[in-house]
């Protein structure tokens, strides 16, 4: 077919597919000799899921930047500030202010209360099984939909990098990518990936900030002039719809002030990004990687530094992209808004810098989703295997060899799932996962920590409610079926693409306006109409989670 | 009274009544919930002015740049401030504190 002859065609004018493979190649043999030299051998459960504890605040709070600066956040948030402008900017900053819930409310209460998994802090002074098993659930909900945004962010990536356009070709990437990440994760544990995510965030914030220069030194270093250029760029678009939306590139509304509903909508999102953050159960699992609260304090300011600043970054490099590259080159463009940064790189550095920054891009996707298979593993096989299934009763060789069976098993799902997803939006998938994780996941951890009525009918009522709510809502709306055709394709915007198929009745695109109020009030009732109330297991929680109390003696028995 | 890890219930329970305890959890409540809601409004009074008042926020100051994006540039600044500020005040007014109460469960015994 001419089409797909022509996206080869237009692929194949970007930089070289085997300066890009090369340079992925690299880096995949460079972290996994640092892997091996690391973190190969035998673990304990402890080491397997949280390094021991080893890490400095420093050292995780760069690679809690490495976990969080996934694919949508830098190929996804340049892409959507080249096209939409401030619209795309909105979204970042919802990522970033929501890391001051983590900082203040969670991450040291966490670290003080929990050993492993976000389950541990959850079910503390709850009933352990019921609890457990609802917050597993959750968990891999949101690690599911996550991983799928990874993986469905490898396939679209690999048409434009590595020339590559074929549904085998991209499998066959996805599947590499799958298999190199549950290498490292088998090898490495903790310890192996936090490793790779320190590398990959180092790597991903370079990069970042020498195209940031390099954009602004062509501009003067004059962020008006940049902001001109793209209105500029834009002005002249071939596409008369662009063209005249060019000065809106500077003011709000060019994505979501186009009516009520998307006004609406864009408020469910922004209170699902600012709430989602500290429920991110890979997200979570970071804190235990440190020693103390003190460190895990550290680590939460040293990844508001670096997160905070490497948006700043993207503002510079998503206007850059507007004006150097245009919307017209970026639309016609494999990949469409996620080939902004790519198509900038090349447009300053060429080959080169292409190659360097479609590696770093892999490796991101990489890093996220050896993160992400680690916290689900862990969920399996301490909250699933040892703590439900067995009882408490299971040794640590055990409980280590389920975790690393779950962690193929997740491989596994994850290769498939992200050949079946490879054609979805990658920034929908991860709006998903937070919606869930502030649906399902923050209003327990708030109630657990700070409310002394809480108890387990209020923490099953609230996951389970967050839960279903939030992926019925979805279900129900126009991400899944019912968007309008595309005029020039036929094919609607949703998930099903057929347009004539539409069971859709809820409005929004994302759930949480609803979902995340529903799910406080669910662990609200729950909790005051049961009449459950441990106060000795509420004393020490309290009291440990202010204190650190026992925390150094857990780590050290 | 033992070395940890066998402090007992009765022991939580009595630091939890403590009066050291409780003026440590106000220090920590007292900081913290103010500082959130804060955050939270300043946030989402951006994110309304953005969405209902765009004309407002499209205004330009100087050159291209616009309120709201010097608005948008605010959320960071604040952000950055208000860890900047928590992580200062938690090293030098709480963390004190919270060991020391930590080293009275302990048994008075220094670590």
């Amino acid at each position: 077919m001419s089409m797909i002859n022509l996206v080869t065609a237009e692929t194949a004018k970007y930089g070289s597919p085997t300066l890009n493979i090369a340079i992925f190649a690299i880096f995949v043999a460079v972290t996994l000799g640092i892997v091996i030299k690391v973190a190969a051998g035998k673990k304990t459960a402890g080491e397997y899921y949280t390094a021991g504890g080893a890490f400095s605040g420093k050292q995780n709070g760069i690679a809690i930047a490495g976990d969080y600066l996934s694919a949508a956040s830098f190929l996804g948030i340049a892409g959507a500030i080249a096209l939409q402008g401030y619209d795309g900017f909105l979204y970042s900053i919802g990522f970033l202010v929501a890391w001051l819930v983590a900082l203040l409310l969670v991450a040291e209460l966490m670290r003080n209360t929990g050993r492993f998994t976000m389950a541990d802090v959850l079910s503390y002074r709850l009933r352990q099984r019921p609890v457990r098993i609802a917050v597993s659930c959750s968990v891999l909900a949101v690690s599911f939909f996550y991983l799928l945004a990874q993986m469905a962010g490898a396939g679209g990536l690999v048409s434009l990098l590595l020339g590559v356009s074929g549904e085998a070709a991209q499998n066959l990437v996805i599947a590499v990518v799958g298999v190199v990440m549950v290498l490292y994760v088998l090898i490495g544990g903790m310890k192996g990936t936090t490793w790779v995510q320190i590398i990959k965030a180092i790597l991903l914030i370079f990069a970042a900030f020498i195209m940031s220069v390099w954009v602004l030194a062509k501009y003067g270093f004059n962020i008006s002039s940049l902001f001109q250029g793209a209105v500029d760029t834009t002005a002249a678009s071939a596409n008369a719809k662009t063209a005249a939306n060019a000065e809106h590139l500077l003011t709000p509304g060019l994505k979501y002030g186009l009516n009520m509903t998307t006004k609406i909508d864009f408020i469910s999102l922004s209170l699902a990004l600012v709430l989602g953050t500290a429920g991110l159960p890979h997200v979570l699992q970071r804190f235990y990687t440190v020693p103390t609260s003190k460190q895990a304090r550290k680590s939460v300011e040293w990844a508001i530094w670096l997160i905070g600043g490497f948006y700043l970054l993207t503002l510079t490099i998503g206007f850059g992209a507007g004006a150097l590259v245009g919307p017209d080159k970026i639309a016609a463009a494999p990949g469409k808004a996620n080939a902004a940064a790519p198509l900038l790189a090349y447009e300053l550095g060429g080959s080169v810098l292409l190659g360097v920054v479609a590696g770093i891009a892999f490796a991101t996707i990489l890093a996220v989703v050896a993160g992400l298979t680690i916290t689900s593993s862990a969920t399996f096989a301490h909250d699933l295997y040892k703590e439900v299934f067995k009882k408490g009763k299971t040794t640590q060789e055990a409980e280590v060899r389920v975790a690393r069976i779950a962690a193929l098993a997740i491989g596994a799902v994850a290769i498939f799932g992200g050949m079946f997803a490879k054609s979805q939006n990658i920034a929908f998938l991860v709006a998903l996962a937070f919606a869930v994780a502030a649906s399902a996941n923050l209003p327990t951890i708030l109630y657990s920590l700070f409310w002394k009525r809480f108890n387990t009918r209020g923490a099953l009522w609230s996951i389970y409610g967050g839960l279903l709510s939030s992926i019925i809502l979805i279900f129900f709306s126009p991400v899944v079926s019912g968007k309008p055709a595309d005029p020039k394709t036929g094919l609607s915007a949703s998930m099903i693409t057929d347009p004539s198929i539409d069971f859709h009745w809820f409005p929004l695109d994302n759930p949480g306006l609803i979902s995340i109020p529903l799910a406080f009030f669910l662990g609200w009732l729950g909790s005051v109409t049961s009449k459950e109330f441990d106060a000795g297991k509420y004393a020490e929680m309290e009291v440990r989670s202010l204190t650190g109390h026992g925390v150094a003696e857990a780590l050290e028995h | 009274m033992s070395v940890n890890p066998t402090t007992t219930s009765e022991a939580y329970q009595a630091v939890q009544a403590s009066e050291e305890f409780q003026t440590l959890r106000k220090k920590f409540r007292s900081f913290v919930f103010p500082t959130t809601a804060f955050f939270l409004a300043w946030y989402f009074l951006y994110v309304l002015l953005s969405i209902f008042a765009p004309k407002f926020m499209g205004t330009k100051v100087f050159g291209n740049i616009t309120i709201g994006l010097i608005f948008g540039l605010g959320q960071f600044v604040t952000t950055f401030v208000i860890t900047f500020i928590y992580a200062r005040w938690a090293n030098r007014q709480f963390d004190p504190l919270a060991d020391a109460i930590g080293r009275r469960l302990d048994g008075g015994t220094e670590h």
